[in-house]
């Protein structure tokens, strides 16, 4: 017996000195199945032990990502990677990218369509609402071609 | 303030089917705008809403959201309501208008 619980504290310490990754696949314009990678990712980092309220923070801008990638393009993947000290998320898409970034990240600004609008998104807070969640958050994109955000949340901080 | 207070404050029925014990709720949002709600709404509050459909749900699970109220007779549908469930998140239904609903939970104390 005590050897089992010798065995469960080493795989515990494993589990969180180890880095965890993995990948989702967003499809664009399913609505119904908009959110499970940003749940799923929620899970994950619940399992590794991570303080709530930096679980929240991660969720909510994983969220705002995995929607612009369901809304705006035909698809995407979403990449995670957790080590002891950042979670750091990369979400690639397959266009149409954005023109002016600069602008798509002012508050209030949007390109959505009426019935993405219906559904409660595209006003305009998306980007702001990540980059506010976020300890570090990298842009890049051209029109016509795909594009990648990349965010990053301190795991040691608070 | 308690949840069956809100409940009967509002003549809101329970959507889920899961128990719950009452339990107190800090304070409370009302948007129809999911990002708004990421964004300007602390956790554990309670969302007001008009809007019923699955996102609405997600928004809860990732803002860490425990109950919402749809306003206005509006009902989500069954594929919502057990999303919900599996996330344990509460959902209430009352035939009152959002302008009520705010209006009547503000002036029993409840803040945002």
């Amino acid at each position: 017996m005590e050897k089992d619980c010798e065995v469960e504290v080493v795989m515990m310490y494993d589990k969180f000195e180890k880095n965890v990754e993995g990948v989702f696949f967003l499809k664009g314009k399913d609505f119904t199945n908009a959110g499970t990678a940003s749940s799923e990712l929620k899970t994950i980092l619940g399992e590794i032990g991570i303080n709530q309220s930096i679980i929240r923070r991660a969720a909510i801008a994983a969220f705002e990502a995995e929607m612009n990638v369901i809304i705006y393009t035909p698809a995407g993947m979403m990449h995670y990677s957790v080590t002891p000290e950042i979670l750091k998320v990369v979400v690639e898409d397959m266009g149409p990218g954005i023109e002016d970034i600069e602008l798509a990240m002012t508050e209030g600004y949007s390109t959505a369509p009426d019935y993405i609008r219906e559904m409660g998104f595209g006003s305009g807070m998306g980007l702001p609402n990540i980059k506010k969640n976020t300890d570090e958050m990298k842009i890049t994109s051209s029109p016509g071609e795909g594009t990648t955000l990349e965010f990053v949340i301190n795991l040691k901080k608070e | 303030m308690m949840i069956n207070e809100i409940k009967e404050t509002l003549q809101a029925e329970t959507l889920t089917g899961m128990p719950y014990t009452d339990f107190d709720i800090k304070g409370a949002y009302s948007a129809d705008l999911m990002s708004d709600v990421l964004a300007f709404c602390n956790s554990e509050l309670l969302l007001i809403t008009a809007l019923t459909n699955a996102q609405v749900i997600r928004t809860a699970e990732f803002a860490d959201i425990r109950v919402i109220i749809f306003v206005q007779g509006k009902r989500p549908d069954i594929d919502a309501v057990a999303l919900s469930e599996e996330k344990g998140i509460l959902l209430l239904a009352t035939r009152l208008p959002m302008f009520e609903v705010c209006g009547r939970l503000y002036g029993k104390g409840l803040r945002s």
